[in-house]
């Protein structure tokens, strides 16, 4: 039996542009929201740091939603195996991600110094805890867990904590954060902007390191000799960190792009070494699971794929048309302004009124 | 306890969950949609102020919303991955349709609509909560057809015991999901329209912003009415369908045991909370009633628990076929009383309303706000009835719960979970329910009146 056909490399790299598009977007999101009390010093600027990501993080969080579902329609043992075997760490990232969720919609609804100071470190724990399991998650990927014959995870949690688990965690944690603070000094003027700026100066080095270090261990310890097209993009991403430890400090734009890459290719290193497998079993080399063996039927690939040449250009379409309209920077000062479209209306008819309504300010 | 009833329990609490929140997105983004449609077309304020007032409520469901649905996603990997490896080829697809076609698009434009005031044109913003109000109703119509499958399995055939799709367009126009669809979307209206009616009723008693709140209840009075009775049409004839693809279901809901010609309609009885197929401790019924609504016949014949037992047992071998019959029996009952108390009350709100009487009415103010229980209690009761009235099979005749959960996860890391995710839904709810209170008691912001502005902005932040 091969290993796997045409459509199931299709959705193999499908679901790994899912992965590369959640990582490098949510990215900036667990990044910013780690850095939410560093950088900031009262409640404007915190307003202002979630401006920067409130119009789009749920939309971010959608790439991961989308990437789960179109593992279970394309790869249901995958997404068996994979989300029965890593039980509780699965359990502690939904806590993470569903405390992180609401922090955001919580913290502006009160106005005590202890409400506020509660909910942003439950935006700081429920951001770092993801970004930090996420990297350990793709490690035990790539690395290999205990799968029997069955397809069943055999191990139990803690076997999932090995050093090169962690590493990845680390490295993933330290990217993350350097990519939310390029991303802040991107995005927002004034002291904020400049904390920020510090900030990625001093993070993006350690995370060159850690990520190089990983993607050096991944490389060398690769099953059957060196994964050529995996050290390829392992190099790119090593040196795509390198340029962003030397630019954060001083341009942003650039270093934006520099970690994004770094992301992207990170990653990548990844799936091009799981290929052409989805879990790989440190059981037996008998027990890994190819595509073939995790995916769908042919029909239903081929239903999937109808639809998802129809809709991923039009999603990625207007989440980019989001970004556009929110591209200004924001400040704190900027707070000043009338926002609200009732108080809007109320100036315009003190003004005098006549002509048409306006739209709302700002405009 | 073993694993399986653990994570039993922790799907129906956690869905359960989720669908307190679901119903109130669905619906309040339609009423919302259509305020702010109403301040475009004619420009006057109080539906401005509603449409930020109502908007609020929205949003704090949507973060609820939002927040319990990746725990239902993951769940089936996690919990009921044998389910999951049996049904993927087909399950799956729906489910990944809906984040492409549905989640991205609402969680997008929500975010465009919320921080889009002043910076998009009115009627691009405007466009934006419409597709918001689509896109929530699109999701659900998905996700229904992938539950409609467990129900009703079609457009499969089974391969090395495992069901393999053959035909997506069975699967998204089974009849099943169309009848739930438009069951659920209207359960989402009366939702709203229950809330609505609760909020403006606490304002109109204390004689504030009549113009905000005497709109809204213009709105959700014959919403109410109109939905409700459009929701016993369908749900009676969805009871119809289900006869048919389900009769133990609907044998369970009516408590008959034996086959009868003119079998009576039960309207109280008691039993064990097992399955028990052989019958109720006490029973007491209308005769002919119930043949004569389910068949059209007085004297019609209606299957009976114990003879679709033994028809299974000779199908699908030996085993007990029959759900709970006091649960089934309970929750559908439930369902139906919900529906009937909202019709009446809307009503005579209603007919309050049209005589210029409501805002005197203490009465139906008071009543108001105790009422907007009913449809969530339905709502829960009616997912309750579906699920576990379908027992012991999770997908109808295919494969059975006891064999579906995950041979890797023990009890131990089940009660873990089940544990976390209660205590953490139990203070959500508290925060919400909070939050929630808060909004509704200040009431809409007044023009040129607006709290400062970062506290407006924060209609999210
Ligand atoms: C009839 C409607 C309906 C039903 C039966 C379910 N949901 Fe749901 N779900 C919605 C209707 C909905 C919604 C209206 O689209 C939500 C609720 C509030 C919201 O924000 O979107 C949502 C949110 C929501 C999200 C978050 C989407 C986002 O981030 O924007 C996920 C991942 C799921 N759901 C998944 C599920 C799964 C796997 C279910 C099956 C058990 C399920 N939902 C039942
Ligand atoms: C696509 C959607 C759904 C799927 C795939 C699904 C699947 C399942 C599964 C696998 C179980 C476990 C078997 C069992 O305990 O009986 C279950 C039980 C249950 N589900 Fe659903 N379900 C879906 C939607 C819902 C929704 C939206 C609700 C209600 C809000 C709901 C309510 C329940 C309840 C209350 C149980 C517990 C029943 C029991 O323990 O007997 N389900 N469902
Ligand atoms: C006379 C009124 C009603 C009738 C005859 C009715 C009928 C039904 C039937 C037959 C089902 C089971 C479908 C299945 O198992 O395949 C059902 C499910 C359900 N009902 Fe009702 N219903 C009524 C009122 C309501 C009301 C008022 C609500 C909520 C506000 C509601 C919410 C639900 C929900 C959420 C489900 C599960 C989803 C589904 O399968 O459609 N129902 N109802």
């Amino acid at each position: 039996m091969d290993a796997y056909t045409a459509l199931q490399v299709v959705w193999f790299v499908l679901i790994s542009i899912l992965w590369l598009g959640y990582f490098v977007l949510e990215g900036f999101d667990f990044g910013v929201g780690m850095l939410f009390r560093a950088v900031t010093r009262n409640d404007d600027e915190r307003r202002t740091v979630l401006h920067t990501i409130g119009p789009v993080w749920d939309g971010n969080e959608v790439w991961l939603i989308v990437a789960g579902g179109a593992t279970f329609a394309a790869f249901p043992q995958w997404y068996a195996t994979l989300f029965s075997g890593f039980y509780l760490a699965l359990f502690v990232l939904l806590v993470a991600l569903i405390v992180r969720n609401v922090s955001f919609e919580f913290w502006g609804k009160h106005d005590t110094t202890r409400w506020r100071r509660g909910w942003e470190w439950a935006m700081i724990v429920g951001s770092a805890v993801p970004a930090l399991l996420w990297g350990v998650a793709w490690a035990n990927i790539v690395h290999g867990v205990p799968i029997d014959s069955q397809m069943e995870y055999t191990g139990n949690f803690f076997d999932l904590l090995h050093p090169y688990a962690l590493l990845g965690g680390v490295a993933t944690l330290l990217i993350f954060l350097a990519h939310g603070a390029v991303f802040l000094n991107l995005r927002t003027a004034g002291d904020v902007g400049e904390r920020a700026k510090a900030i990625a100066g001093r993070v993006a080095p350690p995370a060159a390191v850690a990520g190089i270090a990983f993607l050096i261990w991944t490389v060398a310890s690769h099953g059957g000799g060196i994964d050529v097209g995996s050290a390829i993009a392992a190099a790119a991403s090593g040196l795509c960190l390198i340029a962003a430890a030397a630019l954060a400090g001083s341009r942003p734009a650039h270093a934006f792009a520099a970690t994004t890459a770094a992301i992207l290719t990170f990653f990548l290193a990844l799936f091009i070494d799981l290929f052409p497998n989805t879990m790989v079993s440190s059981t037996s080399a008998l027990f890994d699971m190819t595509l073939n063996q995790s995916a769908s039927s042919h029909y239903t690939l081929v239903v999937m794929t109808v639809v998802a040449a129809l809709l991923v250009p039009v999603v990625v379409a207007y989440q980019a048309w989001t970004y556009w309209v929110f591209r200004h920077r924001v400040s704190s000062a900027g707070f000043g302004d009338v926002r609200n479209p009732l108080d809007a209306l109320d100036q315009h008819r003190r003004e005098g009124g006549g002509g048409p309504e306006p739209a709302g300010p700002g405009r | 306890m073993t694993a399986l009833e653990l994570a039993r329990w922790q799907f129906g609490i956690t869905t359960l969950y989720h669908f307190i929140f679901v119903p109130v997105t669905i619906g309040l983004a339609l009423c919302v949609a259509v305020m702010q449609t109403r301040w475009y077309r004619t420009g006057e304020e109080h539906w401005l102020r509603s449409t930020r007032f109502w908007g609020k409520l929205l949003l704090i469901s949507f973060a609820l919303g939002v927040a319990t649905g990746i725990v239902q996603e993951f769940q089936f990997g996690m919990n009921w991955s044998n389910y999951s490896r049996f049904v993927g080829d087909i399950f799956g697809a729906p489910l990944a349709m809906e984040g492409l076609a549905a989640f991205f698009v609402e969680s997008t434009f929500l975010g465009l609509w919320i921080f889009g005031w002043g910076r998009l044109s009115k009627k691009t913003h405007l466009l934006c909560v419409w597709l918001v109000a689509l896109s929530t109703a699109l999701s659900a119509y998905f996700i229904l057809a992938a539950n409609s499958w467990m129900q009703h399995p079609v457009g499969y055939k089974m391969v090395d015991g495992k069901a393999e799709l053959t035909n997506i367009f069975s699967v998204l126009f089974n009849s099943t999901a169309l009848y739930a669809f438009a069951h659920t979307i209207l359960a989402a209206l009366l939702t709203a329209g229950m809330i609505l009616i609760a909020v403006s009723a606490w304002h109109l008693r204390r004689g504030r912003e009549v113009q905000v709140f005497g709109g809204a209840m213009r709105l959700a009075l014959p919403l109410v009415v109109f939905a409700a009775v459009v929701t016993m049409f369908v749900g009676h004839f969805n009871g119809i369908l289900m006869s048919h693809q389900q009769p133990m279901k609907m044998a369970a809901a009516d408590a008959v045991f034996n086959t009868e010609r003119g079998a009576g309609l039960s309207l109280f009885a008691t039993g064990d909370f097992e399955s028990n197929p052989e019958g109720l401790n006490r029973n007491v019924e209308i005769p002919n009633l119930l043949s004569w609504i389910s068949t059209g016949y007085p004297r019609g014949e209606i299957e009976g628990i114990n003879n679709l037992n033994r028809e299974y047992q000779r199908k699908y071998g030996p085993g007990n076929y029959s759900p709970i019959v006091a649960v089934a029996y309970w929750t559908w009952r439930a369902m139906i009383g919900c529906a009937v108390a909202m019709l009446a009350f809307a009503a005579w709100g209603w007919w309050l309303q049209r005589r210029g009487r409501l805002r005197d009415s203490k009465w139906f103010l008071r009543l108001a706000v105790p009422a907007v229980a009913l449809p969530f209690i339905a709502s829960a009761t009616g997912w309750m009835f579906t699920e576990m009235g379908r027992q012991p099979w999770v997908v109808f005749g295919l494969l059975k719960t006891n064999e579906a959960n995950s041979p890797s996860v023990g009890p131990a890391e089940v009660w873990i979970t089940l544990v976390g995710f209660t205590l953490l839904y139990g203070a959500l709810a508290g925060f919400a329910g909070w939050a929630f209170v808060r909004a509704v008691r200040k009431g809409p912001v007044e023009a040129g009146h607006a709290e400062d502005p970062g506290q407006e902005l924060a209609l999210t932040y």
